[in-house]
């Protein structure tokens, strides 16, 4: 099946050549940084953890929502989605192969990295998340190679396969629980003790996901004669607008929580998001545009007739992932440590080497999806053709 | 089988180039260029036979120090009974003056590059 | 010919690893590991710090330098990076939920010695994924063990006392006060933090902020001890006078109490 990823256009190898040329300058940076040490990093002593484990969480959540087209189809037998379940499988896989790789270069002493499997600590969140990641990557390749091989030799795909089916279901809420409860369980940071996390989470990845799948099968069907289907995204879209209003309500709940309530080690954080702290406020412009973009996107959303204008399903997708980006990808990690346990504020922002390392790792992920989508769409066009 | 001969010509081609180091050595490699380590001046026994210590030091110095970090044990009796303090710097290199003479001789003619030594600083300051 | 290909692969895999799986990692000689007969030993290891004794310059100053020539601890002079394991914050730094509108400005700015406080619950214990930080279960310190930390800092995250460094440049150039040869340095990449002095106690002696701190500021400055034995000095002081510890609703159980 690789061999569809070797064999392109002229366009393809463009998209390729450009992200490899990214992904190495992201491997050259890293090795810089194996070499200094993570000072090259706008992260410190209070802000010990930024930019990577923030676009980790964030990618766990695009990788969890493949389960938004798997379940439907496979547990309720929903056609449509017959063409879409192989992008989200093939969403996914490089979804977690970017998961892994922002864990490993956020390490201190990443060749360590094996003592979590020689040293198995179930009592830490950080234990069984490498465990799901590891699995759900399995899982994914697994099912994706074995379904779509069966699909393209026109075959039913065996039986075996449908129980691993059922089990990538949960295993995909699993991931994005797991890597809530990493935050979860901190008496240390209010900010992220909350019962809500996990579900948040999941909301929030049920929204960003299925939007970025909408646009890349709207690319796919734009580029190729492959077409995922109008009913397909149509159903998305659906899915899109319930997670988004769920999100919302659920970002709502906890503010009321943490302001209402007015515990200082609560309404700090808060404060310092959404006004800014001790004359500090570097976030808080980002904080708000996440606001203004999630409650604009999901308006619109609303409105079915606005939601089946394919154009305009593609901006408030981009809408609603830039918004959940900017809540997963930089302000709920980075303002988890702000005020410090001195309850001073200490600022962070990404470096430009973090940048690029993190570019990098974005570049490698696209790499990863471009070959897999070209893939797919390579045997779905001789599919179509016969 | 297809292809018989190339197969297994490429395959004795491969063999060849990757035991080259291997080969190489042993027929045309001269005896200098084996290391000489400087040894200790006042001690001739160390903590075990000399045997063991070439082969099993770095296993050694693993379960020292996590018994020292982990177990809180600081104390080695060896197997004819002598006591030694389990510290690489107040005891090893109490006679293995020089890491670059005894250490990194061995280690630079084996080619490893153990990271001991981005914490621990000889007594000499190396 | 293909399933015996495939045959011959699965057979010949398995045989490697089995293989390699009986090679015998460590042919142990040695009769037996002990610790050291001098070894000061507690059941539960604590502090007791005298708030107005340490309310001096001099002695809490003592009491750093002590430690940080001790452990070879570096000054980076960025204070974003600094490695900390006894330091001095103001009152209302180390106790931010003792301090009201009304504490006066002189209690707010109240110096205050602290370092790691050996919880009976550490947080940070909870959370390390390869147990590079650990509980000692024989007297209770909570140890660091570097050789193992892979520097994920999820227990600077999980600690509610900022008393966790990370190392994040190679230390050794920023040690200047010169370093000792019989403690090692760190390394980058890894995290680090008080041990209670676990190398001095195994000599039979005090830990250095301990013997620091009372010389300057007299007996009583800094007691240390066990809390486990009644008869302890330590036990007796906490039991005759006040003492607050640093975000007890927490549950974390700090073992540094503070004298007020």
């Amino acid at each position: 099946m690789l061999e569809y990823a070797l064999k392109g256009s002229k366009r393809y190898w463009t998209l390729i050549g450009i992200l490899a040329v990214l992904a190495c300058a992201g491997v050259i940076t890293f090795l810089y940084q194996l070499k200094v040490g993570l000072g090259i990093t706008g992260m410190s002593r209070d802000v010990s953890w930024g930019f990577y484990i923030s676009q980790f969480t964030f990618l766990v959540g695009i990788a969890a929502s493949a389960v938004m087209v798997v379940l439907p189809y496979y547990l309720h037998n929903y056609k449509a989605f017959g063409r879409m379940t192989i992008l989200g499988e093939f969403l996914a896989i490089p979804a977690v192969t970017m998961c892994i790789l922002f864990i490993f270069v956020d390490m201190g002493q990443p060749m360590r990295i094996v003592n979590v499997f020689l040293h198995p600590t179930p009592n830490s969140p950080m234990f069984w998340d490498t465990i799901v990641l590891m699995g759900y990557l399995f899982l994914n390749v697994v099912i994706s190679m074995v379904t779509f091989g069966a699909e393209r030799k026109g075959v039913a795909p065996p039986r075996w396969i449908k129980p691993i089916i059922i089990l990538s279901i949960p295993w995909a809420v699993s991931i994005h629980t797991v890597t809530a409860f990493l935050y979860a369980g901190l008496e240390a940071r209010p900010f992220w003790m909350t019962a809500i996390l996990a579900p948040r989470f999941l909301a929030s990845a049920f929204a960003s996901g299925p939007s970025l799948l909408i646009i890349l099968a709207l690319i796919v069907r734009k580029f190729s004669k492959f077409d995922p289907g109008k009913e397909a995204i149509g159903k998305l879209a659906q899915i899109v607008t319930y997670a988004m209003a769920i999100n919302v309500f659920f970002v709502l709940v906890e503010v009321f929580t943490g302001v209402y309530s007015d515990m200082p080690e609560h309404y700090h954080s808060f404060q310092y998001l959404f006004l800014g702290l001790g004359g500090k406020s570097m976030l808080t412009p980002w904080a708000w545009v996440s606001v203004v973009l999630s409650f604009g996107t999901l308006f619109f959303l609303l409105f079915p007739k606005i939601r089946r204008n394919e154009s305009a399903l593609a901006v408030l997708c981009a809408g609603v992932i830039a918004a959940l980006w900017i809540e997963k990808g930089l302000t709920m990690v980075i303002t988890g440590f702000i005020p410090n346990p001195m309850d001073r504020v200490t600022e962070y922002w990404p470096t430009l080497p973090e940048g690029i390392i993190s570019l990098g790792i974005y570049a490698i992920g696209f790499l990863v999806l471009a070959a897999l989508y070209k893939i797919a769409i390579s045997i779905r066009e001789q599919l179509e053709a016969r | 089988m297809y292809d018989t001969g190339k197969i297994l010509a490429g395959l004795v081609a491969f063999i060849v180039v990757a035991t080259f180091p291997l080969w190489f050595t042993n027929l045309f490699g001269s005896p200098s260029a084996r290391p000489v380590l400087e040894l200790p001046k006042g001690e001739k026994k160390c903590v075990e036979d000399t045997e063991y210590m070439r082969h099993w030091h770095m296993n050694m110095l693993d379960q020292w120090r996590n018994e020292v970090v982990r177990e809180g044990k600081r104390m080695y009796v060896s197997s004819d009974g002598r006591k030694f303090e389990m510290s690489l710097n107040k005891n090893c290199l109490k006679c293995h003056e020089s890491r670059a003479k005894f250490c990194d001789r061995c280690h630079n003619y084996m080619a490893v590059d153990p990271y001991c030594w981005d914490c621990h600083v000889t007594p000499t300051g190396e | 010919m293909d399933e015996s290909r495939r045959n011959f692969l699965k057979i010949t895999g398995t045989g490697v690893f089995g293989a390699l799986w009986g090679i015998p990692v460590l042919r142990a000689v040695g009769k037996a590991f002990e610790s050291s007969p001098k070894a000061l030993k507690a059941k539960r290891w604590a502090m007791a710090l005298d708030m107005k004794r340490l309310g001096r310059d001099d002695v809490r100053a003592a009491a750093a330098k002590a430690c940080n020539s001790a452990h070879n601890i570096p000054d980076l002079g960025i204070a974003e990076e600094e490695v900390k394991w006894i330091w001095t914050e103001e009152y209302e730094a180390a106790f931010p939920t003792q301090v009201d509108k009304f504490t006066p400005e002189q209690m707010r700015k109240q110096p205050v010695l602290v370092l790691c406080n050996h919880c009976d619950r550490p947080p940070c214990v909870r959370v390390c994924p390869t147990k590079a930080t650990f509980k000692r279960e024989e007297d209770g310190i909570v140890m660091m063990d570097m050789h193992r930390c892979i520097g994920c800092r999820y227990c600077m995250a999980a600690c509610p006392y900022g008393s966790r460094s990370f190392n994040w440049r190679d230390p050794k150039p920023f040690v200047r006060q010169g370093i000792r040869t019989d403690y090692p340095t760190r390394t980058k990449g890894v995290v680090e933090k008080c041990t209670l002095c676990a190398e001095r106690l195994a000599r039979g002696e005090n830990p250095a902020c301990v013997d620091a701190a009372n010389k300057v500021g007299g007996a009583g400055t800094i007691v240390f001890g066990d809390i486990a034995d009644p008869n302890s000095e330590i036990s007796r002081v906490l039991r005759s006078r006040q003492t607050v510890r640093r975000k007890p609703s927490l549950g974390t159980s700090p073992q540094v109490y503070y004298l007020l």
